[in-house]
């Protein structure tokens, strides 16, 4: 991944800096008072309950979701209101989500080369040999003329990743990317996952993928009614919590 | 039967200014309709009222009574317009509400997903709209577009309260001729029924024209029989 030259100093200004975000939905507050910054390189894991709010964070980072108070910056630069910036800079931080949501009348290699060509003036052919590299890059060599419906969720999936990676992001965001699947085809998404991780992408995972957040982030982050109550390097936070609230939720789910 | 015999060219006049309203009314409800969906479903208020409150008139107004407003009301307000084209702007106006309304529920089939993820990829508005969810929001929209040629083929029929010389003013005129008003709308009607008939064969060729090779769903009727485990 050229874009992120190892010459970068740790410590430089983070890729996606959150701070003091509030979300409210009518009377309803999604979130309270967030602050979090993610560096370039480093992979965090957004866990906590259903309705922590992890899944609206990662929402809000993409502005998907406008946010009621605070401000959100990528790069340095705060997400602008809805308008063509704002299109520019939301296609910076890719996006994974939980349904795929690839585009069905598209093919495989299409739905690729949509962003490239459309977004970024990039020419067909050159849009197409791209993601030729990214489809093989995740595994789809074979599939590239697939239209969606003919791929099962673990290959659309990855068709979804390639699909934000088309447009050389600076982080990529993934909200809760195998919920949706199958078990026997989470692993493939996983493998995936983990080797952009290798390879140095900054990533936010919303994710229930324990072992994935154990073994391949560098940092968890765990949410509960809207807070962040706790972060810190997985095995310490899976070891040894700090708050109750966090402990609570390991013991439910870890002994299965 | 000799009154028809004796008066094709009057007749053909007629079939011809028939498909002439149709095709222009129809052509210029589609511009409209479909400005007023993209309105409707825009993330500017003022332009999703304005289309709210377009749609909520001209869906509601007897095609009629818009045609007559146009053709006695305009010279009133100092707008000479020839009583075919009266025609024409009742039939688009009246059309377009409908194009309009069939446009939005086409575009409320797309899940919501699709334009979010087409969002994330950086496109805007109108990219959102035109490269993921109009195409897919197409299909579903031929059957109900069609639907709305087909009122129009048939409220044509209505400008021949304001003059003009088409099927059914012609058959009008022969009748006070002839007083043979069975026969002369029996053909009347098998003519506009042609018509129709013609433009809903039309539809089915491009509603499968749109739909991918290998994705074709299968028709509701069949899903409701079960024919999908076939």
């Amino acid at each position: 991944m050229s874009e992120h030259s190892p010459g970068s100093p740790s410590g430089a200004e983070p890729v996606i800096s959150v701070r003091g975000v509030d979300k409210h939905f009518g009377d309803f507050q999604a979130l309270k008072d967030i602050d979090l910054d993610i560096h370039r390189g480093e992979v965090v894991a957004l866990i906590g309950a259903s309705g922590s709010g992890k899944s609206t964070l990662c929402r809000c980072i993409n502005r998907l979701e406008t946010i009621s108070a605070g401000e959100i910056l990528i790069d340095g630069e705060p997400l602008p209101e809805e308008g063509r910036d704002l299109a520019r800079l939301r296609s910076d931080v890719g996006m994974v989500f939980q349904s795929f949501n690839l585009f069905p009348h598209l093919r495989a290699v299409d739905n690729v080369t949509l962003g490239p060509t459309k977004v970024r003036g990039v020419s067909k052919s050159e849009a197409t040999k791209e993601a030729m590299d990214l489809l093989a890059r995740v595994g789809l060599t074979g599939k590239e003329h697939s239209l969606p419906a003919a791929l099962s969720g673990g290959q659309q999936q990855r068709v979804a990743i390639a699909r934000a990676l088309a447009m050389k992001p600076k982080a990529m965001l993934f909200d809760e990317p195998t919920s949706a699947l199958d078990p026997e085809v989470i692993n493939e998404v996983l493998d995936v996952m983990t080797e952009l991780a290798e390879a140095g992408m900054t990533m936010l995972v919303v994710t229930h993928e324990m072992g994935f957040a154990r073994r391949v982030c560098d940092r968890v982050v765990f949410m509960d009614a809207g807070e962040i109550v706790e972060q810190g390097e997985p095995e310490q936070f899976f070891t040894a919590p700090e708050s109750q609230r966090a402990k609570d939720f390991l013991s439910k789910i870890l002994p299965h | 039967m000799q009154i028809i015999l004796d008066n094709i060219p009057l007749l053909l006049q007629g079939i011809g200014t028939t498909i002439a309203l149709t095709v222009l009314g129809y052509a210029f409800a589609l511009v409209l309709g479909t400005a007023l969906a993209v309105c409707r479903v825009s993330p500017i208020p003022p332009l999703r009222w304005a289309a709210t409150v377009y749609v909520e008139i001209f869906r509601n107004i007897p095609l009629l009574s818009l045609l007559i407003l146009l053709a006695f009301g305009l010279p009133d307000a100092g707008v000479l317009l020839p009583y075919f084209w009266c025609g024409v702007a009742g039939l688009s106006l009246s059309g377009a509400a409908f194009v309009c309304e069939n446009i939005r529920s086409g575009i409320n089939t797309v899940p919501i997903g699709h334009a979010e993820a087409a969002r994330s990829i950086g496109l805007g508005f109108f990219g959102v709209l035109r490269y993921v969810v109009l195409p897919q929001a197409f299909r579903t929209m031929v059957q109900p577009l069609v639907n709305v040629f087909i009122a129009t083929v048939i409220g044509s029929s209505l400008c021949a309260a304001i003059s003009v010389v088409e099927i059914t003013y012609v058959t009008q005129q022969l009748n006070i001729a002839s007083a043979q008003a069975v026969l002369l709308f029996l053909v009347a009607g098998a003519l506009y029924l042609a018509l129709s008939l013609g433009v809903a064969y039309l539809g089915r060729r491009v509603e499968r024209a749109v739909a991918p090779g290998d994705a074709r769903p299968l028709r509701t009727a069949d899903r409701l029989q079960g024919a999908a485990q076939a």
